[in-house]
């Protein structure tokens, strides 16, 4: 069974950042599956570069905790994907390596931060590949491409290995083209690891179940509000009618604590971030510091050039808001917000078996569209109220608005990632 | 205890390396002293993109020993925090340590105080934290060509433990350093003979005025000096009308002063936050798990009842593990008949041998100063010839020559008492006598120290042999004829 396979894709979108002509594998669930792999998920002998020029030449010397998973179970790793510098992105435009295009329209952008990992298996390059979720990495360009994508429940997949970006908030998940291979990856990828102590002995062995019938859906007024364009919606509803078709009942419901989820969720990742990326000083990783200068000169003038305009804005943010006299009025106050969304996540819970709405507000933007910081991180507000509660949620391909693929996106409570699986196949299975 | 107007205030902030197998938050050795540099590292230690620490749970319940033999309160939830900045030994840019939620806090440590008696040092908390790498400087700091980083240290843990402003001089700030370096020895968590395996931070002021905090001192006789330093600099500042500043300085070994360090302005904000890859630490039910070990005071009060001996001899012996493990071997053999004299030999004299020649109590087996003793016991030797003995006994170890029993000693240098052989002392006073005349004159006259004179010589005459009791009473009475 083991062997190697061929990988020499026409990467027309600039989804690879590396790709393995030359991929061995092994025997398992995977065997001889082409999986891609988001560049900040370190692998082994591969070079790692979260698409920074910081990182630039960085091989890592150990493998991730899913990567060993993935070759145990026969996976081929065939290229580490694109992405925003560090994680940080809704579109993937901020590569030190330039932006990755969508394959529906390479006139637009496919999403981010995973947006490597979602155009090349949306250009059918690989059958599925490795992201991560930090507010809607994984979600957000599966919409944006037209492909599924899970974010798993906060500890139920090892981030050992995975280049922190925020680590209260990030969870490594698969993308894929079916539900199907979604579930599977997953189940190759979830469990305990030792290495990773905010991990759970949550393992996935699940096979889809489409049925739904009997099943509690929330429709948050939230989901469908201001800022949430009316064509994404309209198509997202019809999506839910149909899961009511299949059985399903909807239940209207209030999310009032999500007027604080942006702020809460830009404080705490800047604030994680910033201290993340510090040991990027240019002693051990990017360019080498000018050795004539003071150690704290060399270090500013690296940091200065090597890390992009995206990455330095969150540096800056977060280490203002952890500064003395500001811990309490910031990082503090964002984790207060993210019980009160976990508690109003609980409140719905207990009616509804999973949330329904659209994954982005809109359909994929133009290049260079979103220009201001500001209008983009408003593009996360339906995503990151999960990464905030730790909730799994998924996205999965539901119709188009101007030509352009729509993700609908099932929220389920504290790791019932099977259940919001099982939705999101049910939905698939009844529109093919 | 009413405090002086030029009262000195003293509070420690002590870390020391806990003496586990493997590092805080990997798998690593921490054995890495005799080995090259970036020998003991891994993802974790060397803060590699992606790598996470994994707590080890053998350093918390050495640092919950700790704890509970100082008598602290393990609190029910703590957690680490991530101490943010930047420097080339810091692997990961912040240290991981606890912060707002310690391990432990409260307690105390008690201490002989200046005055005599015990004195209670309180202590604020204990907490657990990782050790960073270090640098090797090529040259020195400032004119160096370049610098090496060895992370072999990194991540090895260390507790803090964090004293109350309570010590009133630099003697009381060793005392209690002392103290805690015994109970950690005896709790079996720390070895105190690692090279750096103990820094102390010290804040000293006068009362009335700013305090200071000396930061960098690594050994425990740099603590009396750096804060004896510090005591004369700042009262004279003050006699002088000058203001103290509050400031962070340096003590540099090596000339045994304290420097003024970087200025207030450009002090670090560590921009403290919960460490977001490590779960909050509930481990209070862990310590009805801990039995401690005799500790210092009990083990003290113990040789007091067991052995006879002085309260000071108590402390002494008992102020080190290994020396109150050494007497306890050297009496082993007859417990009550050796112990008042094998107390003082040990812990005045060998103690003070053994620094004279800056060597370790390793180097001498018990077996050695049982010998000894017991020679001293039977009155075979005198005790200038057992302090002879013990020179001759230490000096051979020290060079790692022939080891002599005390006895082979005593029979090679013809060193036993020659009490009975009285014609070799009547011959010493005779000779003693006849070649002192001014001696003999000065005694008649009623002179005491022709006396002692004499004793003096006839002592150098017999080597020593001489039991002191007879020989003085021997001299007496050829006085008292050659009056006559
Ligand atoms: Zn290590």
């Amino acid at each position: 069974m083991a062997g190697e396979i061929t990988f020499n894709p026409d990467d027309k979108y600039n989804a690879f950042l590396a790709t393995c002509r030359k991929a061995p594998h092994g025997s398992g669930k995977l065997a001889g599956v082409a999986v891609a792999v988001k560049d900040n998920i370190s692998t082994m002998d591969i070079e790692t570069t979260c698409a920074s020029k910081i990182l630039k030449g960085y091989i890592p010397p150990y493998d991730a905790h899913v990567i060993g998973l993935l070759k145990a179970e026969g996976a081929a790793i065939v290229g580490k994907t694109n992405m925003d510098e560090f994680g940080m992105g809704t579109t993937t435009e901020n590569s030190a390596f330039g932006p990755t295009l969508n394959p529906c329209d390479t006139g637009r952008v496919p999403g981010g931060s995973s947006g490597g990992s979602a155009a090349a298996v949306a250009a059918g390059m690989v059958q599925m590949a490795l992201g991560s979720d930090t507010g809607g990495s994984i979600r957000c360009p599966a919409s944006f491409c037209g492909i599924a994508g899970l974010k798993p429940s906060y500890g139920r997949v090892s981030r050992y290995g995975l280049i922190a970006y925020s680590n209260s908030l990030e969870q490594i998940g698969p993308l894929g083209k079916t539900v199907t291979d979604v579930s599977t990856l997953m189940g190759v990828i979830a469990g305990h690891d030792r290495h990773d102590t905010t991990s759970l002995d949550k393992p996935y062995n699940h096979i889809p179940n489409a049925d739904i019938r009997g099943l509690k859906i929330g429709i948050p007024q939230e989901y469908f509000g201001k800022g949430v364009d009316t064509n994404v919606a309209d198509v997202v509803k019809k999506a839910i009618g149909r899961l009511e078709e299949l059985g399903a009942t909807t239940v209207p419901c209030s999310i009032p604590s999500m007027e604080y989820a942006l702020a809460a969720y830009y404080v705490t990742c800047t604030c994680e971030a910033s201290s993340n990326l510090a040991r990027f000083d240019g002693v051990r990783y990017g360019p080498a510091p000018d050795t004539k200068k003071s150690w704290h000169d060399a270090y500013q003038e690296v940091r200065s050039t090597a890390f992009g305009t995206e990455v330095r804005r969150r540096i800056m943010l977060g280490t203002f808001a952890l500064s003395s006299g500001y811990y309490g009025k910031y990082y503090a106050k964002a984790q207060a917000a993210r019980e009160n969304i976990k508690a109003d996540f609980n409140r719905i819970f207990k009616d509804v078996d999973v949330i329904a709405g659209p994954t982005m507000p809109t359909i994929a933007f133009r290049l260079k569209e979103k220009s201001d910081p500001l209008s983009m991180y408003l593009a996360d507000i339906l995503t990151v109220p999960a990464n905030l509660a730790g909730i799994p949620a998924i996205s999965v391909p539901c119709g188009k608005s101007d030509g352009m693929p729509v993700g609908l996106q099932i929220m389920g409570r504290m790791f019932e990632d099977e259940r919001v699986v099982d939705v999101a196949y049910a939905y698939e299975q009844e529109v093919n | 205890m009413v405090d002086a107007e030029d009262q000195v205030i003293v509070g420690l902030e002590v870390h020391c390396q806990l003496d586990t197998k493997s590092k805080l938050f990997c798998g690593c050795s921490t054995d890495y002293r005799s080995d090259g540099p970036n020998t003991h590292v891994c993802p974790i230690c060397l803060g590699l993109p992606g790598a996470m620490p994994a707590l080890n749970k053998r350093a918390i319940e050495y640092a919950m020993k700790v704890a509970k033999a100082l008598n602290c309160e393990i609190l029910e939830e703590s957690e680490f925090s991530r101490k943010n900045y930047f420097y080339p030994d810091l692997d990961k840019a912040y240290q991981i340590t606890q912060y707002d939620k310690p391990l432990a806090e409260g307690g105390y440590v008690e201490i002989e105080s200046d005055e005599g008696g015990e004195r209670k040092i309180r202590l604020t908390r204990i907490h657990v934290e990782e050790d960073p790498g270090r640098l090797v400087h090529m040259g020195n700091v400032e004119r160096g060509k370049y610098s090496l980083v060895d992370y072999n240290r990194a991540g090895i843990p260390l507790i803090e433990i964090v004293s109350e402003p309570d010590m009133r001089s630099p003697k009381e700030a060793r005392k209690f350093l002392n103290k805690l370096r015994a109970t950690l020895e005896y709790l079996n968590v720390f070895d105190s003979e690692k090279e750096g395996s103990i820094r102390v931070d010290a804040n000293i002021s006068i009362k009335g005025n700013e305090r200071v905090e000396v930061k960098n001192i690594t050994s425990y006789k740099g603590v009396e000096k750096a804060l004896t330093f510090e005591v004369t600099r700042q009262k004279n500042l003050i006699r002088r009308g000058q203001k103290i500043e509050r400031e962070t300085r340096h003590y540099l070994e090596a000339r045994g002063v304290t420097q003024a360090g970087r200025s207030k302005e450009q002090e670090n904000d560590y921009r403290y936050f919960p460490e977001p890859d490590l779960r909050p630490l509930r481990v209070k039910s862990w310590l009805d798990g801990i039995v401690l070990p005799e500790l210092p005071d009990a083990r003290r009060e113990r040789f007091i009842v067991q052995y006879g001996c002085s309260l000071n001899h108590a402390r002494t012996l008992t102020g080190e593990l290994k020396l109150a493990n050494f007497f306890e071997k050297v009496v082993a053999s007859d417990k009550s008949g050796l112990s008042p004299l094998a107390s003082t030999w040990i812990a005045d004299t060998l103690i003070g041998e053994l620094n004279y020649r800056d060597m370790s109590l390793d180097k001498v087996e018990p077996a050695a100063i049982t010998g000894l003793v017991l020679l001293l016991k039977a009155g075979t030797i005198t005790d200038k010839s057992g302090i002879e003995v013990l020179r001759v006994l230490l000096d051979q170890r020290f060079k790692n020559e022939s080891a002599e029993t005390a006895d082979a000693i005593v029979k090679r240098l013809n060193l036993a008492k020659t009490a009975g052989d009285s014609g070799a002392i009547t011959m010493a006073i005779e000779e003693a006598i006849n070649e002192n005349p001014k001696a003999l004159d000065d005694y008649r006259s009623g002179k005491a120290g022709a006396l002692n004179f004499l004793v003096g010589q006839v002592m150098k005459k017999t080597r020593g042999k001489a039991d002191p009791a007879e020989l003085n009473r021997m001299l007496t009475e050829a006085l008292k004829n050659k009056e006559a």
